[in-house]
């Protein structure tokens, strides 16, 4: 059992832009069926966190292990970058990563943009990745839509259609980013749901979130992010039930 | 085809202008309109769709070059250009001597230069602003699911770049179409060059010019209705649900 390597791993991470360290040092441990919420409020740098565990941005400083293999950097003149970039493609493949925004391919059917990653960047069968893609599709309650574009669905719809995609990989974890902040009140629910359901299944999730509710319901872990490094972190009965720092009691208290 | 020839010249019969014979002036002239402006299109994009994605390179010394190419073939007239490669390449030491004379001593391959030249430039900097008007988001998400430069390029930027790119290159087809108007200057029997003969022989501009104008008229809709059905089909993705 110890054998198994921990999905991911981050080490004493720390980002600047410029001369702002947004990132000072942050470590986390997901293991498998971990979910973990980051909370926080706008620029404490939970979004910037989760996007330098995929290397969508990258740490100056920091460790980062996939599913028992190191990230290996290097020092350019830009600054730190990753050694090998084969590697960080593989890696990525293996953290799916859900945006606020969507970002579902919009040339694309559902289908197609579900089946997109699986065929060309795992090379899988096409018919397989089809069949994988219409089960998934299901599950998030999209059979129906498989041949509609984006820009015909509604912001939840499409955001679950980005879960399905992100299922689709079969991902060690998965990264979701804020996924509900840019829905209707009315759509929330439906996303959520859907989270709820991966979670209890068993996946291993990292989420940014605003959702309390979702953050106590279903996290196995919250962390508290404030100007960049960790302020609380535990288990949601103790983090949201119980804060001990006045910043997080600010933040949790109810506003008008 | 016998029939049809018959039938056609007992209509004409009482018309001094339309014979036959200026009638197959017209036609051949429309063939090789059709096929400068057919040929310098495809040739032209063909170059264009590497060239567009080299011209938004991070490295300077592929960008320049391709920006500087692009900048003095839309800065100059088409007429210029044409005079240039036309009349140019006698002066090109010893290139009579070569087999490449053969075919450039005619005007179709220097007029096909030309053109391909120029709309290879305006259709790169077409494609390089559809690229560059990729949505962030979906650059991000193919990054993210682990897409190399190479194959994020082949299978969200280019296709999606092509799609958007669509209008304005119907516009450049149309554009390179009345552009090859000029290819007349240097005695290409084209369209606008048999109006010319036939302008010249009779005396008749009207009867002359405005026939031409017609035919063109008619390939211009051709190429919009061509253009639309395309856009129909390929950015169906833009159109909200019909229901």
């Amino acid at each position: 059992m110890a054998d198994t390597p921990i999905p991911l791993e981050v080490r004493n991470i720390t980002k600047r832009f410029g001369d702002t360290e947004v990132l000072k040092g942050l470590s986390l441990e997901a293991r498998k069926g971990d979910v973990i919420t980051l909370i926080g409020a706008s620029g404490s740098g939970k979004s910037t966190f989760l996007r330098c565990m995929n290397l969508l941005e990258q740490p100056n400083e920091g460790e980062l292990i996939v599913h028992g293999e190191p990230i290996i950097f290097k020092q350019t003149r830009h600054g730190r970058e990753p050694a090998d970039w084969k590697q960080v493609v593989r890696i990525r493949a293996k953290l799916s990563m859900v945006f606020q925004s969507f970002n579902l391919w919009a040339h694309m059917t559902l289908l197609e943009n579900v089946i997109e990653a699986p065929v060309h960047v795992l090379g899988k069968p096409k018919k397989e990745a089809i069949e994988h893609a219409r089960a998934l599709l299901e599950r998030v309650g999209l059979a129906a839509h498989a041949d509609y574009y984006p820009a015909q669905m509604s912001g939840g719809q499409q955001q679950r259609g980005a879960i399905a995609r992100a299922l689709a990989m079969d991902p060690e974890v998965m990264l979701f980013d804020e996924p509900t902040s840019a829905l209707d009140p009315e759509l929330v629910g439906d996303v959520l749901k859907v989270m709820r359901d991966l979670a209890e299944e068993g996946r291993t999730m990292i989420v940014v979130t605003h959702e309390m509710a979702f953050a106590r319901d279903v996290s196995t872990q919250v962390i508290y992010l404030h100007q960049g490094h960790v302020e609380e972190a535990g288990p949601p009965d103790q983090v949201l039930g119980n804060p001990r720092s006045e910043r997080l009691k600010q933040f949790l208290a109810p506003k008008h | 085809m016998e029939a049809l020839i018959t039938w056609l010249d007992s209509r004409l019969a009482d018309n001094s202008i339309f014979t036959l014979q200026t009638l197959s002036y017209y036609g051949e002239g429309l063939v090789t309109t059709v096929q400068l402006v057919f040929l310098s299109l495809v040739l032209g994009l063909v170059a264009a769709v590497p060239l567009a994605i080299g011209r938004g390179a991070k490295r300077r010394w592929v960008r320049l070059p391709i920006f500087l190419y692009c900048y003095v073939f839309r800065g100059t007239p088409l007429l210029v250009q044409l005079y240039l490669i036309y009349y140019g390449v006698v002066f090109v030491e010893g290139i009579q001597e070569t087999w490449l004379w053969v075919i450039l001593e005619k005007p179709f391959v220097p007029a096909l230069i030309a053109f391909t030249l120029n709309t290879a430039a305006y259709t790169t900097e077409i494609f390089h602003g559809a690229i560059k008007a990729t949505a962030k988001g979906e650059i991000e998400a193919a990054r993210a699911y682990g897409m190399s430069q190479r194959l994020m390029m082949r299978r969200i930027i280019i296709p999606s770049a092509f799609r958007r790119a669509l209008p304005a290159y119907g516009n450049e087809v149309i554009f390179m179409l009345h552009a090859s108007a000029i290819a007349s200057v240097v005695t290409i029997m084209d369209l606008t060059g048999a109006a010319r003969f036939v302008y010249a022989r009779f005396y008749a501009p009207f009867e002359a010019f405005l026939f031409v104008a017609a035919i063109y008229l008619c390939l211009t809709f051709a190429i919009l209705y061509l253009f639309r059905y395309l856009e129909k089909r390929l950015l169906a993705h833009l159109k909200p649900a019909s229901g």
